[in-house]
């Protein structure tokens, strides 16, 4: 009778607490419509600065490739010519690509980076239908020259970004991936791409 | 000949409606689920995912229909049309409502409540066909558990049924409905209603008496190598079947399309569908709250418990019906 007694307290504390759930708000972020906002340092796609004249800030000194624990970096260095000076030192990174998809995201590249050349977005929607998609070369991670300088990593008041450089208002996929055109094997991927919009 | 077209039509609007329940049956289970377990659900598609089914049904046609090589070719393709056909078969004799003109029933059958359980028994027969047929490992063990499974539980089940039988005197579903005019039987037939809603779990193949299909020991049990519109079938008979207990539950339980608190004013239907409907609910619930039971604890339960239990539920009957005279 006990074991009786016992098997009913249980089954109805069960179904109480499966009923409780039923009318209890649910915590889910309906995410394509609403985005959650993310940790100010959240370590999401790299983007390469600029200085305030435009110039580029990477000099191309390999260090983010050396410190890069997933071998996810290729920096291939050129000099600057007095004719076509893309940086303000001797060097500028002729060829700059990280696989993405190696990437693990650590922040290490950034913290290795003598210029502040290359840093960590809050941007993170990267999703492609090929992988050669997601080596991103210079012509999708430097920022467009009237993007301005952006804030130093370690500059950021509180860790908050006052600026984001050109990522300041997030992007879509759709938005990121026509803007820019990637390369592999030195040829030109198509670019427009479905992704989630809206 | 008049007939004949009237009992067509007759059909024709019943199966319409029963496939959209069985429709909005599995949204209501997958949304009821979901809240259960602090998930939105489906709501992707159409105002409150109310298109899903549509979803649904659009990927499972264009889905490919893949036979193994090692299947039985007939028997495999023939075993989703049993259980469909006989989950649909039943909806025959089920009164719906009552008015002026008549039963709401295609066919008003005086051993309508013995027409009802030889048709659900058959359906096992689609299940299983189908995992002995598929040639596969996982599928013969679903269907050696639904055959053992079956044949525990209908016993319990059928016995919990026959008390009803006893108060109302009469195996017309109609009957049995008319006969609860005052009373519902779910008061004098406390047990007999919990001995069959249990039974009734195990019969459709629910959770948790789910041992059939069981995915996380049997990949997908009886059903494991269907895909595609046969695998459809099979989900399709599988909510028919829970639909089809639900309204004999109503049937038989709750006072068919006897209106509650002597609200006469609003139509029998509305009564029967939100009596079914309490009914999906509670199995839905059922499923969001208990764990699968291991398999001889659920041989155990059927024949040490609930046959025992069904057995004396109708002897008390009985009892009580002759002594009263």
């Amino acid at each position: 009778m006990r074991i009786f007694i016992g098997a009913i307290v249980a089954l109805t504390q069960g179904f109480y607490t499966t009923f409780q759930f039923f009318f209890q708000k649910k915590p889910t972020i309906q995410y394509p419509s609403i985005k959650k906002q993310h940790a100010p340092r959240f370590h999401g796609l790299h983007e390469l600065r600029r200085y305030a004249d435009g110039k580029e800030r990477c000099i191309g000194c390999e260090l983010c490739a050396i410190a890069c624990p997933a071998n996810a970096i290729t920096v291939i260095g050129a000099e600057n010519t007095p004719e076509d000076r893309r940086s303000p030192g001797e060097r500028y990174a002729a060829r700059y690509e990280i696989d993405e998809l190696r990437c693990i995201f650590c922040g290490l590249c950034e913290e290795a980076c003598p210029t502040d050349a290359i840093v960590l977005t809050p941007r993170f929607e990267m999703s492609d239908y090929r992988r050669g998609a997601f080596i991103y070369a210079k012509d999708r991670l430097l920022v467009p020259p009237e993007a301005g300088v952006g804030t130093s990593p370690d500059e950021r008041p509180n860790g908050i970004p006052s600026d984001l450089g050109s990522v300041a208002a997030q992007k879509s996929t759709v938005e990121i991936a026509t803007g820019y055109s990637a390369t592999w094997r030195g040829e030109l991927l198509k670019t427009e791409r479905k992704g989630l919009a809206g | 000949m008049s007939l004949w077209l009237f009992v067509v039509i007759k059909s024709a609007l019943v199966l319409f409606v029963v496939v959209t329940t069985f429709a909005y049956a599995m949204l209501a289970e997958r949304k009821v689920l979901a809240w259960m377990q602090l998930r939105p659900g489906p709501n992707r598609v159409g105002p409150w995912g109310l298109l899903q089914p549509a979803a649904d049904a659009a990927k499972m046609l264009f889905k490919e229909d893949l036979t193994p090589s090692t299947a039985d070719p007939l028997i495999y393709r023939l075993a989703p049309w049993i259980s469909m056909i006989t989950a649909m078969g039943v909806f025959a004799v089920i009164p719906f409502s009552e008015s002026s003109a008549g039963l709401w029933s295609i066919g008003d059958v005086n051993a309508g409540i013995l027409f009802v359980f030889s048709l659900t028994s058959l359906g096992i027969y689609g299940i299983s066909l189908a995992g002995w047929a598929s040639g596969s490992k996982y599928p013969l063990l679903g269907s050696l558990r639904s055959t053992a499974q079956m044949i525990s539980y209908e016993l319990a089940m059928t016995l919990s049924v026959v008390g009803v039988l006893i108060l109302a005197g009469t195996t017309s579903l109609a009957g049995i409905v008319h006969a609860q005019n005052k009373l519902w039987f779910v008061v004098p037939q406390f047990v007999g209603f919990i001995i069959y809603v249990i039974t009734a779990v195990a019969e459709t193949n629910r959770a948790p008496f789910d041992l059939v299909e069981a995915e996380t020991e049997l990949v997908g049990g009886f059903h494991t190598e269907y895909s595609g519109l046969r695998f459809g079938l099979f989900f399709i008979a599988e909510y028919l079947n829970m639909i089809t207990v639900a309204c004999i539950a109503t049937l038989l339980f709750f006072g068919g399309w006897n209106p509650l608190f002597g609200l006469s004013a609003v139509p029998g239907i509305i009564w029967f569908v939100l009596k079914a409907g309490f009914v999906i609910f509670i199995y839905i619930w059922l499923r969001a709250t208990l764990p699968r039971l291991r398999y001889d604890r659920l041989m155990a339960f059927g024949w040490k418990i609930l046959l025992p239990l069904a057995t004396l539920n109708l002897m008390a009957t009985a009892a009580i019906v002759a002594w009263k005279g």
